[in-house]
């Protein structure tokens, strides 16, 4: 069963919590202050913010069902979980193409320009709870399996 | 005479489409007979990064397309650094160049392309490359090895993706590159005149020198038989020691010329990835399938179509019916660290189309549309937020109610109609 990050838009306020939390867990110190203020180059998160008026929500990678980035990738670099459906990115072999970014329907997939390489979601692993979901103080995302029904992924390809 | 071999389903090309053909294969046959041929003796890798191995000698294992253990762990025989020589397409074989004979149930025709080299006096010169496989990469990198003292200059034919990319690795290995395009403006294919602007400036920039709305005439040699330099269609004369030819690619059709197979610039193929004969298939650079921005079928050479082509074929193959939803150009680059990325049309062809387009310091961004449609894209800087545009295009999404948000400033997926943000985005309703 894949699990995905849900939006309530209804609660949320664009406080920009989980995009702060995403960058400091994503930060070499872990720190929210060093992370922001000392390391020499700030970690890309990988939350994106959209705001309008009142409307708010954030935006990152729903591990795709039918995941059209791992279909793109040139490299290999990205594959999804045949079992938990997280869709991972082996680094070492991510070149920056950024053909990926291309064809994500979120626009979810960010560039860590200085390395060359593409930054997502991967729901923290080794956490308990993706840090976004747990510091978000208006309970306004919620960490869940999907049922993989076309609702939760792009149409099949 | 030996005894043909058989196998289930024959793959000739192990490359991005022939990869997605197996992994579709063995999603739903586990036991099936499974053998994928190439003439190049490697096993799949990233046809694009062969710039970076030029560039930084980059090794193979960290190449690969897929993990060393891929054919094992999937069954899969391979028959690597052995060429198909023909089809036989009455009694279902190939033959091998070695003269054995492969006999199949299925066969997908995975070959590729082949770089296109125009008659021109001094291509057989020493020091003349093409830019398509790795070992091209490798006879280059060995060529330059041979130069101790001096640095080599180089020559590239062509100014599109293969030779800009061409051009950036040797760059990045302290070759002086001159790309010399016949056409007006460099990856004119590819990109419009303004992300081709920014491109050339950032050539020039690297020390690339760029002659546009002119070809090569011939190349002379030295008594060595090694290139000594180019002469240009006007008399104008580039010394150089190398020339990369790169001018394009053609589909690789040697196989089914002369056999009832439908050709028309690549392999004809339907909604299922099959070619006019029963029981062969076709995808990537060799096929023309279906492409979602011009409604028919057309080349488009690159490596997620062929992936994406490829799987389609074998989940057919397989008799799992299923149908390609089509591909169309798209291209994302990097190249001397200018993020550009085009998909479908990038130049209205007439004016019934309509431009969106928003320039300024950070960003470019264009979006054509065609009765409230979205046909084409380019944008180069924060490419970002492309992926949303793509996709409304792919999904045929009517955007005239929004479509001056599409190159705003603050563009993004809330931009688009509420329950198209809400119903990706929101947890569905509970279902039991
Ligand atoms: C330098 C370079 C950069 C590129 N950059 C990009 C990029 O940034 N983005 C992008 O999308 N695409 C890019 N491409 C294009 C991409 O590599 C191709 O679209 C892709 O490789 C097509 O895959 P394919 O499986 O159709 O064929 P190919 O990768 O061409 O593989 C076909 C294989 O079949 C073999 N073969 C053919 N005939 C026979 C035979 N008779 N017997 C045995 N073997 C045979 C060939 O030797 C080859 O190994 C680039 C290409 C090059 C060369």
């Amino acid at each position: 069963m894949t699990k995905k990050i849900y939006i309530k838009e209804a609660v949320c306020i664009g406080c920009h919590l989980c995009h702060v939390y995403c960058q400091q867990h994503r930060s070499q110190s872990k720190d929210l202050i060093k992370a922001f203020k000392k390391e020499p180059f700030p970690p890309v998160s990988g939350v994106r913010m959209e705001e309008k008026g009142p409307v708010a929500f954030s935006v990152r990678c729903q591990q795709c069902e039918d995941s059209p980035c791992v279909s793109a990738c040139l490299t290999g670099a990205l594959s999804r979980d045949g079992e938990s459906g997280l869709v991972d990115v082996d680094l070492e072999r991510c070149v920056g193409c950024w053909t990926c970014m291309l064809v994500c329907p979120f626009g979810a997939i960010k560039r860590d320009s200085r390395q060359s390489k593409m930054v997502k979601c991967d729901l923290c692993q080794g956490e308990d709870e993706p840090v976004c979901v747990v510091n978000c103080p208006n309970e306004a995302l919620v960490c869940a399996e999907s049922d993989g029904s076309p609702d939760d992924s792009e149409g099949k390809g | 005479m030996t005894k043909a071999k058989q196998v289930q389903y024959l793959i000739i090309g192990n490359s991005a489409g022939g990869i997605g053909a197996v992994e579709a294969i063995r999603e739903v046959d586990k036991a099936g007979a499974i053998t994928i041929i190439s003439d190049e003796p490697h096993p799949a890798y990233s046809r694009p990064l062969i710039a970076e191995y030029l560039a930084e000698g980059r090794p193979l294992e960290s190449m690969l397309y897929r993990r060393a253990d891929f054919y094992e762990k999937n069954e899969i025989q391979t028959l690597l650094g052995s060429r198909v020589e023909r089809l036989d397409l009455g009694e279902q074989a190939v033959v091998m160049e070695s003269g054995e004979r492969v006999e199949w149930h299925k066969l997908l025709l995975a070959t590729g392309g082949t770089p296109i080299v125009p008659p021109m006096e001094g291509s057989d010169l020493k020091g003349v490359f093409t830019f398509t496989a790795l070992d091209d990469a490798k006879g280059i990198d060995q060529f330059l090895s041979g130069f101790e003292k001096t640095t080599p200059r180089a020559l590239v034919i062509g100014g599109g993706l293969i030779g800009v990319s061409a051009t950036q690795a040797l760059e990045e290995r302290g070759v002086a590159v001159c790309i010399v395009e016949m056409r007006d403006r460099v990856l004119n294919m590819i990109l419009d005149e303004e992300a081709s602007a920014l491109e050339e400036e950032a050539l020039k920039k690297a020390g690339v020198e760029i002659i546009t709305d002119h070809t090569v005439a011939k190349i002379v040699g030295d008594s060595d038989g090694v290139v000594a330099e180019a002469i240009l269609d006007d008399g104008r004369s580039v010394p150089c020691e190398l020339v990369i030819v790169a001018i394009g690619v053609r589909p690789r059709t040697e196989l089914v010329t002369g056999t009832e197979i439908e050709v028309n610039r690549g392999i004809v193929v339907d909604l299922q990835m099959a070619t006019s004969v029963p029981d062969v298939y076709a995808c990537g650079d060799v096929a023309e399938a279906y492409d979602f921005v011009y409604g028919e079928n057309r080349l488009s050479p690159i490596w997620p179509n062929a992936y994406v082509g490829g799987r389609i074929a074998g989940f057919n193959m397989a008799g799992h019916p299923c149908d390609y939803p089509g591909g169309t150009a798209m291209n994302s680059s990097n190249y001397f660290g200018v993020d550009i990325v085009s998909a479908g049309l990038v130049m209205p062809p007439d004016d019934t189309y309509e431009v969106l387009s928003n320039q300024c310091d950070e960003y470019y961004r264009k979006v054509l549309l065609k009765d409230g449609l979205v046909v084409g894209l380019v944008f180069a800087g924060d490419i970002e937020k492309s992926g949303i545009i793509y996709n409304l295009m792919k999904d045929k999404v009517q955007v005239e109610t929004f479509k001056q948000s599409l190159v705003a400033d603050d563009f993004g997926l809330i931009s688009l109609p509420e329950e198209i943000w809400r119903s990706h985005l929101e947890m569905p309703p509970a279902v039991d």
